[in-house]
């Protein structure tokens, strides 16, 4: 490994290299495209997934909707077409007995007329719980989410999004403290959030304490779908199967009536998602990887090229003493180092495309590509795969260089 | 210093082959300076190739300073060509894009000699030949006869036993010949063991001992009065 950190070493390669210098910045370009368009690929890639990450960020992508339709079969004494309603303790039971769960939320809506001074409309009222916020995170601007004693003293409190606020509210004007009229009662305002890029369900931009929807619609226990999330580790597809069983059973309806619960399930959607992007990420990799081994092998035949010019050079040095090895090393160095300099070219060129699509396309909140990047491993990884390369491509002039007898290498013209 | 016997080569030609050399013994003594001469295809340049250990002989017995040369491994070949000998060629064979002095201080290079060492020895030989001044110029920016002397300068670097031309004036005019000739009977004179291939008289004659080779093998071979060459400079 001496030779390595000999100076000699190196002034060889420059000296050769240098020698031709079209040829040398040509024999580049292949592989200096080739890991270009890697780290662009790679790191676009990543901006996609990261982008699509900062959408589902605020929510919990493991989860599956749950809500009650009307029967299509007739089961034990009730005819099809009774209309199923969930409520709490359905909720309670599932939570209780479906393996794997991490989190049910029960939630209601409807839709109310709100009215603030002279400004008013018609909006979704929500009555929800506390753990809402642990599900689909709100990004709140002002103020808080409903808390637990929101729910146990039935508070007249509500929880506003910013649309709603441009519509009831003078610009500038404070909203924490205020009052909102939702149906004829009024609501002190005590949070202001900001709804996300993506909103599962019927939109929801006014919410209220669960008791106290409870109470102003007198919905007694009944819900108007609940919100399963599951833990990472487990299938959603599968706590969704269980929960509508333990569902049918308490509710008496069919095994095997499909149309009793309608659901949405988020964490299959999402499957779908991530399977795109792990297949974007794969052929990333293949188009990557193959454009560069191309361009390693245009090293490759320029080196064999450069061999063959070269052959009474390399028979002198034969002849004054130069053993087989020492030529198949410096041309195997040469190679690798080639490779390693367009390579590094490559990988900084690419930066430069990335920052580039991040100064462009990658600012503001409905970027589709946020944070285009590579990671400095993925960065190792390419240089690794070409040492490797440019090491196996050099092999093959530098036995070739070495192949031919000095005598003959010396006649050449 | 030299000793060969019974030397035979013969090259394949198609289906047939070409027997070049036909039984040679040949000894060369430490100090001599031998003219190998004969026409073309007499087998004087496969002579000191074999002898150069670019070439191996198919019969024979080699000995060179007391060492058998036999059974050559590319690598052992490259190790003795780097300890005994030193080359000179026709068509001076230096890297072209290699300043004099690196040119001078390759063979040095693959001796595993450092650095400063190697530019210190360069600059010497480069001296001995009278072409210090001219030790960063590019072989291309150099007439014929200084090439020939950086060639020589490359080939003494080593420290070689024995010094092998093939044709050394072959590509020179007649007062560079004399020039570069004038220098090589310099170096026999400092004791320096010289063999090369002429088919010139003239340069034969500056040499101290001739050997005539037709059709692989020795017709003649005579000691003649040395013509020194600095008499026509």
């Amino acid at each position: 490994m001496k030779f390595l950190f000999d100076r000699d070493t190196w002034q060889e390669v420059y000296d050769s290299l240098s020698k031709n210098k079209l040829r040398s910045v040509l024999t580049m370009v292949g592989v200096w495209w080739g890991i270009l368009l890697l780290i662009g690929l790679l790191g676009s890639a990543k901006g996609i997934e990261n982008s699509f990450n900062r959408l589902f960020g605020s929510f919990a992508t493991n989860s599956v909707f749950v809500w009650g339709q009307s029967t299509s079969k007739p089961f034990k004494g009730f005819q099809e077409g009774k209309q199923v309603r969930l409520s709490l303790s359905d909720a309670k039971k599932v939570e209780e007995n479906v393996e794997g769960i991490e989190f049910v939320v029960p939630r209601n809506q409807n839709q109310a007329f709100v009215v603030r001074n002279f400004l008013s409309g018609t909006f979704g009222i929500n009555g929800d719980y506390p753990l809402l916020d642990k599900v689909q995170k709100k990004k709140m601007t002002k103020g808080r989410f409903i808390n637990q004693s929101d729910i146990d003293e039935n508070k007249k409190v509500t929880v506003i999004s910013e649309e709603i606020y441009k519509q009831l509210f003078e610009k500038d004007e404070e909203a924490i403290g205020q009052y909102i009229q939702i149906n004829s009662i009024n609501f002190k305002v005590i949070g202001l959030f900001e709804n996300g890029n993506v909103n599962m369900g019927p939109t929801s931009d006014i919410h209220i304490p669960f008791t106290t929807f409870q109470q102003i619609y007198n919905q007694g226990e009944e819900i108007g779908w609940m919100m399963i999330t599951g833990k990472p580790e487990y299938d959603i597809k599968q706590i969704e199967a269980d929960a509508k069983l333990i569902l049918r059973n308490l509710n008496k309806i069919h095994p095997e009536d499909k149309r009793a619960f309608g659901s949405f399930n988020l964490g299959s959607e999402f499957a779908k998602v991530a399977g795109f992007l792990k297949g974007m990420q794969f052929l990333t990799w293949f188009v990557g990887i193959a454009t560069l081994i191309a361009g390693v092998f245009a090293i490759g035949n320029i080196l064999l090229i450069t061999v063959k010019e070269r052959t009474k050079e390399i028979g002198v040095r034969r002849a004054i003493g130069a053993t087989p090895f020492e030529i198949k090393r410096q041309i195997v160095v040469e190679a690798v180092f080639i490779t390693l300099i367009a390579g590094f070219f490559g990988i900084i060129s690419g930066g430069w495309i990335l920052i580039l699509i991040d100064k462009t396309i990658g600012q503001g909140d409905d970027a589709w590509m946020v944070n285009a990047s590579v990671s400095i491993g993925i960065v190792f990884i390419a240089l690794i795969i070409l040492v490797v390369l440019g090491t196996l491509i050099g092999l093959i002039p530098a036995f070739k260089a070495t192949s031919i007898k000095p005598i003959d290498a010396l006649r050449e013209e | 210093m030299l000793k060969i016997e019974k030397l035979h080569k013969s090259y394949p030609i198609g289906d047939s082959s070409l027997h070049v050399l036909k039984g040679i013994d040949l000894s060369v003594e430490e100090g001599e300076m031998v003219a190998i001469m004969g026409s073309s295809g007499s087998g004087k340049s496969t002579l000191l190739n074999i002898i150069g250990m670019l070439d191996e002989a198919d019969e024979g017995d080699y000995v060179l300073d007391g060492v058998k040369i036999e059974n050559l491994t590319e690598k052992k070949a490259a190790v003795y060509r780097n300890k005994f000998l030193g080359f000179i060629f026709q068509s001076f064979n230096l890297i072209n894009y290699k300043n004099a002095l690196e040119n001078v201080a390759l063979p040095l290079y693959y001796q595993g000699m450092n650095r400063k060492q190697r530019q210190e020895e360069g600059m010497f030989h480069l001296g001995k030949v009278g072409l210090a001044d001219w030790a960063k110029h590019l072989p291309n920016e150099l007439s014929g006869g200084q090439k020939q002397r950086v060639a020589i300068a490359r080939a003494l670097a080593a420290k070689p036993k024995l010094l092998l031309a093939d044709e050394p004036t072959g590509a020179l005019d007649t007062t560079t010949s004399y020039e570069i000739m004038e220098f090589i009977q310099q170096l026999n004179d400092e004791g320096k063991t010289i063999l090369m291939v002429t088919h010139e008289e003239d340069i034969a004659n500056m040499c101290k001992r001739i050997v005539r080779l037709k059709d692989g093998v020795i017709m003649e071979d005579t000691f003649v009065n040395q013509v020194r060459a600095s008499q026509y400079v």
